[in-house]
């Protein structure tokens, strides 16, 4: 295994902005003079589905997929799927997970439960836990729609990569009357990973 | 200037760059977003959807008989759709460059089956490219056409979903010119396959699959990559990626044409390494072809799986056997699944409420809808392909007589009804059928993502054209009496299916409801219903229809009760931020626990 690769599983469900969080990384880190792969499967996973996105970064990237056991960041949108890929992770691995639940239709439809204390299953294996209010902290700058910029804005604070350059990435998808929304957004998730 | 490009967006743009004229297309995932790339970022090429695959095809055959260089991309199963073209089109070859693209789809992550379309490839006896990245797939599209046009042959380019929808850097070129005028040239013994001149052209391809063999020989695409010589994989397209990953270090033949294949460079692959191991994913078509040159590879299929995609693990785990440690799991309870969904608001709702009230025999096509088959709706019986509902169903009504009567019900979407449908609708006028045909009108492609078809009244690029009007159309194919009905009136929506199941002639039934994601078809959306809680007694009818929107939650203590005294164990919750306002809910409820926040409720929306 290339160590040089760092590779992140973003997973949520459809219509959470899993795909543009991980466009948005993916241009982040070719900016940043690195090799990117990444991969998803667009379709069915519209319809209130499982969706994940394979991020992988480094000097030289062969595969768009991550191999079960290596990833090195998990980064979940929703708990339960969190919860879904947690076997995916690399023993030294992070996650970062929005602090948000959405029913799949067997808890809708009351056949079964939603797992008992996601954030609590999780640390008491893993010591490198964050859990993140995404949804929240955007519900109270305004737009529920902005969690996903939060939860880039947190992420971001892993690595080295200039955060203007994130910023310009992020704001260049959106239009321009959500960016002051959206910066607000990004530095407040920042600023979660160093109160951690 | 470099670029990060889906396998989707770098087909497109190498199609560009060639000079390609004509592009044509019928939505499929994962292959969709070729031709809407083309339609959004390359106005020098003609794009068009076409009715179904077939069509596309023989709209590239004919712009290609003019001189131009044209593209007809499809899913796996669209190709099926296309083979009566492409079998006789590899014998009448091309004028101007002709590529055909197949996107594959391992895993099944959105199609009805896995077929591995490399068996066209030989079955028509043309060439066939597979790139293992976005950058390959840009290049051998390019590629594509200067073969196409040396060889006179349509070539087929094959990606699958970790291709199609994966994402790589790309360098960008300029476009360039194509060799071949555009022009009207009659060549009539080349382009036209009368039985005397097809047997001529049997010959020339035959002869041409000769010249293509000694091309894959030479082919760059076609490369060795010797490391540690004690292992050697030959593999091609994206299980080329995955086994690089792990294995970085063993030797590589790498092909990039996998049809025909190079067996003089593959039988020098073999002598330069020890053991051999063929990785490909689906079917062992590389396997196969290579044993029967008479290669002894030391595994292939016996340690890859045939069915589902390949992935990095996969490729580890068939390699080292017995010497494989798969990762230690942190976390075994099972966890619920979340499969995909009828939106909130989704006009199919209503109509599937219905037939399963009904009880009736439901024959179900290629569509949003196929997820009716799905509880708590449980109500589409079969799909196979496009079209299939309405033969399926008419079949069935004819082997039943009798005992089938007002029990049979095909159910096709707009798209799909103008891809396959309309000839099986025309033997159910023709030959007489008692079974009930609805076409639920979305006014869209739903699955794929919303693309505009014959009678959505607009071209790929936006333009307003001429709009197929379904009832019209049904009475031309012999249903004397086709209804509509609005399928967020569940009153009205029972009636009419009841009535024309009752009746003894062919049957037509349009439901007019828009996706409820197709903006533009709503004047607005309504306010979202909610549930009184004072009155619920969590009887679950409401939450069988199985809307993301409504759940079933357990209460307890005083909540277990409710107002006039009736006992409970949960009641249903509507969650606002979901909720478009159809009322479907508000129209199931007896016991007039879902209050409408409208100042009178409406059945369904102001559309426009």
């Amino acid at each position: 295994m290339d160590q040089m690769t760092t590779n992140i599983l973003v997973a949520g469900v459809g219509g959470q902005g899993v795909i543009l969080a991980s466009d948005i990384m993916s241009e982040v880190f070719m900016e940043a003079g690195y090799d990117v792969k990444k991969s998803e499967v667009h379709g069915m996973a519209m319809r209130g589905g499982i969706v994940t996105s394979h991020f992988r970064f480094g000097k030289k990237v062969y595969s768009p997929l991550i191999k079960q056991g290596e990833v090195d960041i998990l980064f979940a949108f929703e708990q339960l799927e969190g919860l879904r890929w947690f076997n995916y992770l690399r023993p030294t691995g992070k996650i970062l997970m929005n602090d948000n639940k959405v029913n799949p239709p067997a808890v809708n439809l009351g056949e079964m439960e939603y797992p008992k204390d996601i954030p609590e299953v999780i640390r008491s294996k893993f010591k490198s836990f964050y859990l993140i209010k995404g949804t929240e902290i955007a519900l109270q700058l305004g737009d529920a729609r902005a969690a996903n910029v939060v939860l880039l804005g947190a992420i971001s604070k892993f690595f080295e990569v200039n955060d203007d350059l994130w910023l310009k990435t992020i704001l260049n998808y959106l239009p321009p009357k959500v960016h002051e929304l959206n910066r607000k957004a990004f530095s407040t998730g920042r600023d979660q990973i160093s109160q951690s | 200037m470099k670029k990060i490009m889906s396998g989707n967006e770098a087909i497109a743009r190498g199609a560009f760059e060639a000079g390609v004229k004509v592009a044509a297309a019928y939505p499929g995932t994962p292959s969709t977003e070729i031709l809407e790339t083309i339609a959004k970022e390359y106005k020098e090429i003609y794009a068009e959807w076409s009715p179904n695959e077939k069509v596309a095809l023989e709209v590239t055959y004919g712009a290609s008989m003019a001189g131009a260089r044209a593209m007809a991309c499809m899913k796996h199963v669209g190709v099926n759709v296309a083979a009566d073209p492409f079998m006789t089109l590899s014998y009448v070859g091309v004028n101007g460059g002709l590529v055909l693209v197949t996107c594959d789809d391992p895993e099944l992550y959105s199609s009805q089956n896995e077929q591995d379309n490399r068996h066209y490839a030989r079955f028509a006896k043309v060439p066939m490219f597979e790139p293992s990245e976005s950058q390959e797939a840009k290049d051998f599209i390019k590629l594509g056409y200067e073969v196409s046009e040396k060889f006179d042959t349509p070539v087929m380019v094959r990606s699958v979903t970790r291709i199609s929808h994966a994402k790589g850097i790309v360098e960008l070129q300029d476009p360039m010119t194509p060799p071949v005028p555009i022009e009207i040239k009659k060549d009539t013994a080349k382009y036209t396959m009368l039985p005397s001149f097809a047997r001529v052209r049997h010959a020339f391809i035959e002869e041409r699959f000769l010249r293509l063999k000694e091309f894959a020989e030479q082919f760059p695409g076609n490369r060795m990559e010797i490391n540690d010589p004690t292992v050697g994989i030959i593999s091609a397209g994206i299980s080329y990626q995955y086994a690089k990953e792990v294995f970085p270090n063993y030797s590589y033949l790498k092909l990039g044409m996998v049809w025909p294949l190079p067996k003089n460079l593959i039988g020098e692959f073999f002598k330069k390494v020890k053991k051999v191991y063929i990785i490909e994913e689906l079917d062992p078509f590389l396997e196969e072809n290579i044993r029967a040159m008479g290669f002894k590879p030391k595994g292939g299929k016996d340690l890859f799986p045939i069915c589902g995609e390949l992935n990095p693990f996969l490729v580890e785990k068939g390699i080292l056997g017995k010497k494989f440690k798969p990762p230690k799991p942190f976390f075994k309870e099972p966890l619920p699944p979340r499969p995909p969904n009828l939106c909130p608001g989704c006009p199919h709702r209503g109509v599937f409420h219905v037939l399963r009230k009904l009880k009736v025999f439901t024959s179900g096509d290629i569509g949003c809808y196929t997820l009716g088959a799905y509880p708590p709706l449980n109500v589409i019986n079969s799909n196979i392909c496009m079209g299939s509902s309405i033969g399926g169903a008419h079949g069935m009504a004819k082997a039943l007589g009798e005992k089938g009567r007002g029990k049979i019900v095909g159910v096709i979407g707009d798209s799909t009804f103008l891809h396959a449908g309309v000839h099986p609708l025309m033997d159910v006028g023709y030959n007489k059928s008692y079974a009930t045909i609805i076409i639920l009108d979305n006014r869209t492609t739903g699955m794929t993502g919303h693309q505009e078809h014959p009678a959505t009244g607009y071209t790929i690029r936006g333009e307003k054209t001429h709009r197929i009007d379904f009832v019209g159309l049904g009475r031309a194919l012999g249903i004397e009496n086709p209804r509509k009905l609005n399928p967020w009136n569940l009153e009205e929506t029972e009636r009419v299916i009841k009535e024309e199941l009752d009746k003894d002639e062919p049957s037509l039934i349009i439901s007019e409801g828009p996706c409820v994601l197709l903006r533009r078809a709503f004047k607005k959306y309504n306010k979202p219903l909610q549930v009184d809680s004072t009155k619920c007694i969590g009887c679950k009818t409401c939450v069988n229809l199985g809307c993301p929107a409504i759940s079933y939650q357990l209460v307890e203590g005083e909540m277990a009760m409710t107002a006039d005294g009736k006992k409970r164990k949960g009641i249903a919750f509507i969650e606002s931020s979901l909720c478009p306002g159809c009322h479907l809910c508000y129209q199931v409820c007896k016991f007039e626990a879902i209050k409408s926040q409208e100042e009178k409720p409406i059945f369904g929306f102001e559309t426009a």
